[in-house]
């Protein structure tokens, strides 16, 4: 049961390959720490003072949404680093695709079968 | 206190129904002589070694194959019983509340236990043996997932006998399957054995894929791999994004059921049709799933039986891998009827045409595979002679069915039945037999009996059009789907009766199975040389029945068809390559887990359908404690060393290679 | 084909001997497959399967949300502070757990030990201001079976409650595991498992905080 000692957290080193394949420095979490803050920030200020309404309102909300999931999945989740081939990456992008198809086409659809509320 | 006994005892189990006593009279002595026969010879510690706590892929394999084999049996005999019910109008035979129990059982059946276990069982036998691999990335996995479905498989089936079986149809829409319309457990066995089982599949889906992915022999490359495995990959990727839909639509009933919510309820603003949208978001890839595997067998089969390598590989691959990407954009043809307007029945009919074109070039590929081949006509290749005429007249019913204003006049009339058994029997019965007899050799050591094996074949051929041909015409002549009874004025009862026919015909087919895996059990023609069909992939290059660890050396592949390869060097007299020096080899030890933690679903499940706290609380508690213990196991794996892999491999090979 | 030997992994074909699991220090085992690679990857395949589930929990809900069965509404219940504090809380548990693997990269059985109990407390404190929350719109009246909007509500926080809840107790156990163990190739992968589960919880949380809270309070 040996213990690694990789001389920095930083570089990927021989003994990391593998399992411990993931290796951000703290520049990259704190970094990210720091991006999501902002990101949460911005759609509170935004719905709590009223700054936006309709369509642009809800551009902000998911957009930031959408920019803070990049900023978990490329500093704290690591995806930039995956070797080839990205099955990592590939099985999320469909993963993605199918999941927008699910909640689009089900709000599209159930709009046409509104049940009295 | 007596009375009280026998009150709940009458709500308990299922009363008033000689056929149910009598089931209760077999299911007990079955039991009671499984329990005898394995005390009298001793061999309940040799079960719980070999087969309850296996990770050995073959073993789960076989499994798999016999609990679906008996799942089929049950399907089937509910269908007959709706055949006999439907011979002649104005029938008595089965009252409507029975009617609808056997319809919704029947359905349930056939995909979720049957089709289901039975394709995860060729999968287990074939895909690791097929890239050269041990075992599949995750044994552990592999058992949970085998005992998951059959303790969820055990929740339904006791339906029967207990409590009462579900009765709204197999994919049970609201509001008929909510408490306002079902008040009795049935419905929540629907759910949760369903809901169990479904877990283990999910599961398998995650394991094959990174099985495939990464565990290939040195030198195969994705694009070496034999098309059933591309199939089995095809099938994986729409498992994992399709299941978790069913997941959270049986959940989300459920919770309407137990907690009073209002998903999918009539008031309180729920809405059904949400329900009807998920779950056949979930329905149809899922007989993508079953549908694609079959695909990979007839690629297999037609090869190996024409001697010819398979046409057109590379648009194979494509066609498999669209068709598993598409089947999530077409669910919606399944409810063109039911008010999402013309825009949103447009999309859909469109690309569900669209989804019939890669299974034509598949088809158009497996003829030109065919042609100018050296055929021989064993069992294998007659299933799949069978599946071709069969199933493409089923897709294109199907293409007729997408026609969105058409759809209209067949949507659940008896050509919507016709059109779906056609495919599910034509395409995925029929591939999973040729499957199941093509490899049939390599698990068991024996061969099937040829002979009795085309009886079986005609039968269960001819009995399939003569049942459900007339269907098509009983549909376009107004009959719908689940009616217990037609009248004598409606003209429908001359085709009903050949239907009828036709569907005992099958029956008959079914017997001849059974009795070919009798006959051959009994006669044992051993397959000595592990390569019966002159086969073309590395399943066929290892000893049958397939030593423990697969391959004594992991072999290096550098051709599509790598066994194939192989004899043909060697029959142009290539010099054998040295034998190759044994190593230890690393293998994945039992546990109990699976068995055990299965179990505590399906206590948890038990409780969960009578409103039992008491159990269901510990059955969960049960099932957390299980993955805590896993969570804890460290050293369950061993080695088997050099000189026991040098003496197996000895004493099995003796011809071959 | 040819049937001649793979050159094993050096450390995998232990002559002979017969021995337990004891991964050698890359978790190899027959010389081809690292085990441990392949269980960070299964179970990243697992995440996505979990982001199906929940794009069908928010599918149910987006679609369920406007109908309030003449119960309370979003506005009405809501209650914006306890919910950016639960967020920051829990996006602050998600650095901290980052914290913990940069410590095991460096070996630090310590560190990595330290800061995974601040993760699991940080998700406590998640829960029990989600319970909190949750009890207390049970007593205003609003549960689960007053309208769709709520039942959608409860289900999709719940079952993210629900998998922080698990995601706790999975830390614990690993947890005793270090303590015991150390850092190896196996303990290793497990770390970098519960963190990529801790990071997906996180990133389902801003589209829950978004879609459910702030969009509900618009």
């Amino acid at each position: 049961m040996a213990q690694h000692h990789s001389s920095n957290a930083g570089g990927a080193s021989h003994q990391e390959h593998g399992a411990g394949g993931h290796h951000g420095s703290l520049k990259q979490y704190v970094i990210g720490f720091v991006l999501s803050i902002v990101l949460t920030i911005i759609p509170i200020a935004v719905v709590l003072n009223d700054l936006a309404e309709g369509t642009a309102a809800l551009v902000i909300l998911l957009g930031t949404a959408a920019l803070q999931f990049v900023v978990q999945l490329l500093f704290f989740m690591h995806l930039r680093e995956e070797k080839k081939p990205r099955y990592n990456l590939m099985t999320l992008l469909l993963g993605l695709v199918i999941l927008l198809t699910i909640v689009i086409g089900s709000i599209w659809i159930m709009q046409y079968n509104q049940v009295y509320h | 206190m007596w009375e009280s006994i026998k009150e709940f005892a009458s709500e308990f189990f299922v009363t008033g129904d000689p056929l149910i006593y009598g089931a209760d009279v077999a299911i007990a002595l079955t039991l009671v002589s499984i329990v005898f026969v394995l005390t009298y010879f001793k061999k309940w510690k040799w079960l719980w070694r070999e087969w309850l706590t296996t990770v050995d892929h073959k073993r789960i394999g076989i499994m798999y194959i016999i609990a679906s084999l008996l799942m089929l049996f049950r399907g089937g005999v509910d269908a007959l019983l709706m055949r006999t019910q439907l011979v002649m109008p104005d029938n008595t035979f089965l009252t409507p509340e029975h009617y609808n129990q056997i319809f919704t059982t029947h359905g349930v059946i056939m995909i979720l236990f049957m089709a289901m276990p039975l394709m995860f069982g060729l999968f287990n036998i074939a895909v690791p043996l097929q890239i050269g691999a041990r075992d599949v990335a995750f044994p552990f996995l592999n058992a949970l997932s085998f005992w998951l479905f059959f303790w969820g498989a055990m929740l339904f089936n006791v339906s029967f006998v207990i409590g009462g079986s579900p009765d709204a149809g197999w994919l049970a829409y609201p509001p008929l399957s909510e408490m306002s319309h079902s008040p009795g457990v049935g419905q929540d066995f629907y759910i949760w054995g369903i809901q169990i089982s479904g877990i283990g599949s999910l599961m398998t889906g995650i394991n094959f894929i990174v099985t495939i992915l990464k565990m290939r022999a040195p030198g195969m490359t994705l694009m070496k791999m034999p098309m059933f495995t591309w199939s089995v990959l095809s099938s994986c990727v729409t498992i994992i994004f399709a299941f978790p839909i069913l997941t959270v639509t049986l959940a989300l009933l459920f919770i309407d059921r137990f907690f009073g919510a209002h998903f999918f309820t009539l008031d309180g603003g729920g809405n059904p049709m949400m329900y009807i949208n998920l779950i056949w978001m979930w329905g149809h890839p899922e007989v993508y799933i079953v549908v694609l595997p079959a695909f990979g067998i007839f690629s297999e089969v037609v090869a190996t039986f024409a001697k010819k390598r398979l046409f057109g590989y590379k648009s194979m691959v494509f066609a498999l891998m669209s068709i598993s990407v598409f089947s999530f954009f077409t669910w919606a043809h399944h409810f063109f009827t039911m008010g999402s307007g013309a825009n949103v029945n447009a999309f859909f009919a469109v690309t569900t045409m669209a989804i019939a074109i890669p299974t034509g070039v598949k088809v158009f590929n497996w003829l030109f595979t065919m042609f100018r081949g050296k055929i021989t006509f064993k069992t294998p290749m007659l299933w799949t002679i069978g599946f071709i005429p069969c199933f493409v007249v089923g897709g294109m019913t199907g293409v007729l069915l997408s026609v969105a204003p058409a759809d209209f006049q067949f949507h659940n009339s008896y050509f919507l039945i016709a059109h779906f058994h056609q495919v599910l029997i034509g395409g995925v019965a029929f591939g999973y037999f040729a499957g199941l007899y093509y490899w049939w050799p390599k698990v068991f050591g024996f061969k099937l009996n040829e002979k009795i094996g085309k009886w079986a074949f005609w039968l269960w051929n001819i009995g399939f059009y003569i049942c459900f041909m007339p269907q098509y015409v009983l549909g376009l002549m107004g009959m719908t789907r689940r009616v217990v009874t037609y009248g004598w004025d409606t003209g429908w009862w001359e085709l009903n009766l050949t239907s009828t026919i036709g569907g005992f015909l099958m029956g008959i087919g079914f017997l001849f199975q059974v009795w070919q895996i009798m006959h051959s059990l009994k006669f044992m023609e051993r397959d000595t040389t592990g390569d019966p069909w002159n086969g073309r992939t590395l399943e066929w290059s290892i000893p049958s029945p397939a030593p423990a660890y697969n391959f004594a050396t992991v072999p290096v592949v550098d051709a599509r068809d790598p066994w194939w390869a192989e004899k043909q060097q060697r029959e142009a007299g290539r010099p054998a390559a040295p034998a190759a020096a044994y190593e230890p080899i690393h293998m994945p030890g039992n546990s109990g887990i699976p068995f055990i933690k299965s179990f505590c679903w399906f206590l948890a499940g038990f409780g969960l359908v009578f409103d039992w706290l008491w159990l269901a609380i510990p059955g969960l508690i049960g099932v957390g404690l299980c993955m805590l213990a896993h969570s804890f196991v460290y050293d369950n794996d061993y080695y088997i060393p050099a000189d026991e892999v040098a003496r197996a491999e000895a004493e099995s090979r003796g011809a071959v290679g | 084909m040819s049937t001649h030997n793979m050159h094993a992994h050096a450390h995998a074909s232990g002559a002979g001997a017969l021995h337990g699991a004891g991964a050698d220090a890359h978790g190899h085992h027959d010389g081809h497959h690292d085990l441990e690679e392949l269980r960070t990857f299964g179970f990243w395949i697992f995440l996505i399967t979990d982001c199906i589930l929940f794009g069908t929990l928010f599918a149910t809900y987006i679609v369920l949300r406007g109908n309030m069965n003449g119960g309370p509404t979003p506005h009405e219940l809501f209650e914006m502070p306890g919910v950016i504090a639960e967020t920051f809380i829990l996006l602050t548990s998600s650095f901290t757990g980052g914290l913990a693997v940069l410590a095991m990269n460096r070996g630090l059985r310590g560190g990595l030990i330290g800061w995974l109990i601040v993760t699991a407390l940080l998700g406590l404190s998640f829960i029990t201001l989600e319970v909190t929350e949750f009890v207390k719109m049970v007593h205003e009246g609003a549960t689960i079976s007053t309208s769709a909007f709520l039942s959608g509500f409860y289900t999709l926080v719940g079952t993210h409650g629900l998998h922080v809840s698990i995601g706790i107790v999975w830390m614990a156990a690993l947890i005793l595991q270090l303590a015991r163990r150390g850092i190896t190739s196996v303990t290793r992968r497990k770390v970098n498992v519960i963190s990529l589960y801790w990071h997906f919880l996180d990133v389902v949380w801003i589209f829950v905080f978004t879609i459910v809270y702030l969009m509900g309070v618009m």
